[in-house]
């Protein structure tokens, strides 16, 4: 960039809330329809792909991350009111809840128990800092979600979004080879178990089983985001303790 | 439509408001998705422009974690260092969750009744 007309333009750019803004719609979109394209592949997920794209970005041009994000901060807003729009779907699927009351009751305490002390204690024995261990802790919980978790208890919601969508897809990929190993068939169990430890990622997987596995997954969601925000505050200085 | 943004936002505040006046470890916005989940059991319907506006906002929900997302290039060095760590917790965490939670739905879920209308068991 020997020009200064370009070069005075690229100051205005990098330091511009409205450049980086855009460029995060526009870098969605683009990722977002070759994922479509290409019969929705987890491992395509445009998320995953947008930020490693503009995070690279960031690096490659020297750019702070305070800069990306007085423009990206219009986004990151409406993550609040989306956790809260949440309770529609919930509240669409309350009829299922009734039904298998004490089937969902179990396996939504324990699941979520499950995925959290197995997220924690597997990093912990391997050396992981506590601050990535709190951060990994909510992982199978709805982003938004999670990322309200993982700052109340003193993890970094940045880490912990991106754990929760590489969540989404080892769980997306690896669903069919878990069920066929434990001779699991029953529809509902799969949907609940795939929206419980790999949230939205896990239950488009689970429409491709069927609508009544992609019903459960959704409503597991919503349910695991409520248990585990209610749970880990209690449970996190338990499953921590033979780690500080 | 502002009527349906206003109700959004006013759960959230609620419960961010709560969550602090009581010093809960609840993110305000869940406590808010509970309050709205409440308001509609009460009301027994979603109303249409409610419906319209969480359609949109949860039509595109994955676009909104993308700006903390990119958040990690700050943490760039804990990641480097901490990286099978994190890669087995995150894979064979993720099969533990999935099977555990299947295995004990699949054993304790009542029968299908597909073609049954009535409210059994």
């Amino acid at each position: 960039m020997s020009d200064p007309a370009i070069s005075g333009l690229w100051v205005y750019l990098a330091s511009a809330p409205l450049f980086w803004l855009t460029l995060t719609l526009i870098a969605y979109q683009a990722l977002n329809r070759l994922f479509v394209r290409c019969g929705r592949m987890p491992l395509l997920n445009p998320v995953l792909w947008s930020i490693a794209l503009l995070a690279g970005l960031l690096a490659a041009t020297g750019t702070g991350y305070d800069s990306y994000f007085a423009g990206a901060q219009f986004i990151h807003f409406l993550l609040g009111p989306a956790t809260v729009a949440l309770a529609v779907p919930l509240y669409r699927q309350f009829a299922q809840v009734r039904r298998s009351l004490t089937a969902l009751g179990l396996a939504l305490p324990l699941g979520s128990i499950a995925a959290a002390a197995a997220a924690v204690w597997i990093a912990g024995l391997l050396g992981a800092d506590l601050q990535t261990l709190v951060s990994l802790s909510p992982k199978s919980v709805t982003t938004p979600i999670a990322m309200g978790i993982s700052e109340k208890l003193g993890g970094v919601p940045s880490l912990t979004a991106v754990f929760v969508i590489l969540t989404g897809v080892i769980g997306a990929v690896a669903a069919s080879t878990i069920f066929r190993i434990l001779r699991i068939t029953d529809q509902r169990a799969m949907g609940f178990a795939l929206g419980l430890a790999a949230h939205g990622l896990g239950t488009a997987r689970a429409f491709q089983f069927g609508e009544t596995a992609g019903a459960f997954a959704g409503m597991a969601i919503g349910l695991n985001g409520l248990a585990t925000a209610v749970l880990l505050p209690v449970l996190l200085p338990i499953l921590l303790a033979p780690f500080v | 439509m502002l009527g349906a943004v206003t109700l959004l936002l006013s759960c959230q505040l609620a419960g961010e408001i709560l969550v602090r006046l009581v010093d809960a470890p609840l993110p305000g916005p869940v406590l808010g998705m509970v309050f709205l989940f409440l308001i509609l059991l009460a009301r027994g319907h979603v109303a249409e422009p409610l419906d319209r506006v969480t359609g949109t906002l949860l039509d595109h929900l994955s676009l909104l974690f993308v700006p903390a997302g990119v958040g990690v290039i700050r943490y760039a060095r804990q990641i480097e260092e901490q990286w099978l760590a994190i890669s087995v917790s995150l894979i064979a965490g993720t099969v533990i969750a999935i099977a555990v939670t299947a295995w004990i739905a699949a054993r304790l879920m009542p029968p299908e009744h597909e073609h049954e209308h009535g409210d059994a068991p």
